[in-house]
């Protein structure tokens, strides 16, 4: 029992990290119909923003501020950095191929995602960094439950994605910003002609999906510590099949889908071997795909003709 | 972007106009020559190189080696998402399953079965068919199954088959499949009784497995079966009307797409003598992709020249003296051909000229220290280039990092500026890409490379979606 609590509460957190880049890819799915392979890259460049903020504040066993401070500036500096960067990936690689072929935005976001990789390689170096979290979040600060540990970093994790969750539903469903948005989604023409800025509207999209995705490359750098520039791919990719498990476009099913698959992760690596938890993962997509392929809670796409 | 209503043949029009001066001419010869002149001449250049210009140069025959393996891999990729117009991201599975399904055959793989105590070492002329028709089999399980799927969602399931594949080699019965230190010490192919054991014998074998694709590939595209899946690419609703067996068709694109694949597999499997799951990433599949893409999606001739370019291209960014021919080649070509008039261009090439060397006194007159680092590019360019680029000594690659970061930046606002003042910030532009290139990009060349290929795909389908030798398809609303 106590085992099964501790990989249910592993598999909570690793799931909140996976639907905040699962909620980008399926609001930029929505409003674009595009696979931005570039995204987990974004997760992986937040990452690196937040261990260098580290670095700048004397390093993580000799902080000069306090550690709440660094937290929250280490999450604002990721968010607005990665969402800026966000924005203009969107505005120099996307925009011009608004009205190409669908396989061009496609094969220059796996261009984008190549650039990235390497210029991190090109600036950073290869080699793996490490957070270091446990020297100023130690462990010590834990929760003790009956045998099962909840550490500081996870509750922070989770805290931070129900947060950004919570903002996100209301942005969309309460705000003239969430309005236009929803609007562009569903039909981007009709939109622009009731005098939305579809630019505008896609770029904001773009910032928003960014930034949650740099805020959770900076929070898994504190769970998992390492990092290094190819976190980005499989990251991304597992994020992705979190947005179609619960059915690209769709925002709450970002959020089941994330839980869903860091959940079935941490399971099938407790219970079954670690050495098959990717490959369990992309077999639960391949299966879903057969059989609902709009996901749980997409709705089927229309065919027009 | 066409605008709504206007049909085919109309936005065509600029496409038929006659061409005056070297284009007309070069167009006249190129309607003049046949199809299968042409591949002849293909053939010709690929015996050339083999005969001529390899000449026991390991390295010249593996890269001759490896062009013709890429262009045999994009010509697969070009049945499925040329033709067909799949986005088939799991190709790099079939390549995968061809060199594991050749290796298990001619290795000591089996060799902890029973029955087959010491390995199954079957000659080559049986392991091929046998690795080929398996992935077959499976190319047209998993179409099938894929095939259910329209769009987006066949290339996300596609996507994942091919990464469970890279897991599953990694992992499962590594016993057997050698898990992550892959399966090594394979059998080549066998001509007679004689061994091929030199690269340049596997290029020879690349060479003739080429042309004959090709022919056969020219044939197929003019036959019923290419003509089914060109309709089916444009509108598979209009085609089914036209009683064209939509999904049989796909299955069918998807399952040769996956035999070519597989066949190339066998012969990087025999050539390398290993397999590992490693080379079967999906940095090699953006690889065949951008070889595809690069030369024109729907083309025969595009597939196979994108393959050329881009392996040529990665193997001469390995080399610094190579690698500074093709950067101040490509310079100055993208110069002369986006400056227009003349004296413009030669305003802009004296600008540049002059602006290096006022910078570099400038900043030599303050500090001799930021002047005093030799460039990274080698030869001739590296003593023409030393009175010119600002390399500091001591710290390059903090230097280097920051000029990169300002190339990019540079970069991006020269592509938004429009007339005179594209032309201004295009001189320091210039100027600042030359001494990034010489303090920095030289020295890690394998990471320029992938940054260069990543790059490319993104001007090719901003500035020319089509690619090289492709047609532009104009899509009626």
């Amino acid at each position: 029992m106590q085992i099964f609590i501790q990989t249910l509460v592993t598999g909570i957190v690793t799931g909140c990290l996976y639907a905040l880049i699962a909620l980008g890819y399926s609001m930029v799915y929505g409003v674009l119909k595009l696979l931005n392979f570039a995204h987990g890259d974004l997760y992986m460049v937040g990452a690196f923003i937040g261990y260098f903020a580290i670095q700048w504040f004397g390093g993580s066993t000799s902080l000069i501020i306090p550690v709440p401070l660094l937290l929250i500036f280490m999450m604002i500096v990721a968010g607005l950095g990665v969402g800026l960067l966000g924005v203009a990936i969107e505005r120099f690689a996307y925009r011009p191929l608004r009205n190409a072929p669908r396989i061009a935005p496609l094969i220059t976001a796996l261009g984008v995602s190549f650039i990235l990789e390497d210029s991190v390689l090109l600036l950073f170096g290869g080699f793996t960094k490490n957070y270091n979290a446990p020297a100023f979040l130690p462990f010590s600060q834990s929760i003790h439950i009956d045998g099962v540990n909840i550490d500081s970093v996870q509750l922070i994790i989770v805290g931070v994605s129900l947060v950004m969750m919570f903002g996100l539903r209301e942005l969309v469903n309460r705000t003239v910003f969430g309005k236009s948005m929803r609007a562009v989604a569903s039909d981007r023409e009709a939109a622009e002609m009731l005098g939305i800025n579809v630019d505008r509207t896609i770029a904001m999209t773009f910032f928003i999906g960014s930034a949650m995705a740099g805020v959770a490359g900076v929070m898994s750098g504190l769970a998992f510590g390492q990092i290094s520039n190819i976190i980005g791919f499989l990251a991304g990719l597992k994020a992705f099949t979190a947005a179609v498990v619960g059915g690209i476009g769709s925002l709450p099913g970002a959020m089941i889908g994330g839980l869903v698959i860091g959940l079935c992760e941490s399971f099938s690596s407790s219970y079954i071997s670690s050495q098959y938890s990717d490959l369990i993962v992309f077999a639960i997509l391949i299966v879903t795909m057969l059989i609902r392929p709009q996901g749980i809670f997409g709705r089927p796409p229309l065919q027009k003709v | 972007m066409t605008p709504i209503g206007v049909d085919e043949w109309v936005a065509r029009s600029g496409d038929r106009r006659d061409q005056s001066g070297w284009r007309g001419r070069l167009g006249y010869l190129d309607a003049r020559v046949g199809w299968w002149q042409r591949l002849f001449l293909v053939g010709l250049a690929a015996f050339v190189y083999g005969q001529f210009v390899v000449g026991g140069n390991v390295n010249y025959a593996q890269t001759g080696f490896n062009v013709l393996l890429y262009a045999i891999l994009a010509l697969g990729l070009n049945i499925v998402v040329g033709w067909a117009g799949l986005l088939d991201l799991g190709y790099i599975a079939f390549f995968g399953a061809g060199a594991y399904g050749y290796a298990l055959f001619s290795s000591h793989a089996f060799g902890n079965l029973p029955l087959a105590s010491g390995g199954v070492m079957l000659p080559a002329i049986a392991s091929i068919p046998i690795a080929v028709a398996g992935v077959a089999i499976l190319g047209v399980l998993i179409g099938l199954v894929a095939l259910r799927l329209s769009g987006d969602y066949f290339a996300i399931v596609t996507l994942f088959v091919g990464q469970a594949f890279a897991e599953a080699a990694n992992n499962v019965a590594p016993g057997t499949l050698g898990g992550a230190n892959g399966l090594f010490g394979l059998q080549g192919f066998h001509v007679g009784s004689a061994a091929i054991g030199s690269t340049l014998g596997y290029y020879w074998v690349a060479v003739i497995v080429l042309v004959v694709l090709m022919g056969l590939l020219h044939l197929l595209d003019s036959s019923r079966t290419g003509r089914a899946w060109r309709a089916v690419r444009d509108d598979s609703l209009a085609a089914s009307a036209m009683t064209i067996p939509v999904n049989k068709v796909k299955v069918m694109a998807f399952a040769f797409g996956a035999v070519v694949a597989a066949l190339a597999g066998t012969i990087f499997a025999a050539q390398q003598s290993s397999v590992f799951s490693t080379n079967f990433s999906a940095q090699t599949l953006i690889l065949i992709y951008a070889c595809l893409v690069l030369g024109g999606a729907g083309s025969i001739g595009g597939a196979v020249l994108g393959g050329v370019v881009v392996t040529v291209a990665q193997q001469l960014l390995s080399s610094p003296i190579d690698s500074a021919y093709l950067f101040y080649g490509i310079l100055v070509i993208v110069l002369v051909t986006r400056v227009r008039p003349w004296r413009y261009l030669a305003a802009v090439l004296a600008a540049i000229v002059a602006f290096g060397v006022a910078a570099h006194a400038i900043v030599g007159a303050i500090s001799h220290r930021a002047i005093a680092g030799s460039p990274g590019s080698a030869g001739w360019f590296s003593t023409a280039l030393r009175h010119y680029v600002i390399v500091p000594r001591g710290e390059p690659l903090t230097y280097g990092n920051i000029l990169y970061i300002a190339a990019i930046v540079m970069v991006i606002v020269v592509v938004q500026l429009k007339g005179i003042r594209r032309l201004i910030a295009v001189v320091p532009t210039v100027y600042v890409g030359i001494c990034c290139w010489e303090a920095r990009l030289t020295l890690d060349p394998g990471i320029t490379a992938q940054i260069m290929i990543g790059a490319i795909l993104i001007v090719t389908m901003a500035a020319r979606p089509e690619g090289l030798l492709g047609t532009r398809r104009v899509e009626v609303v």
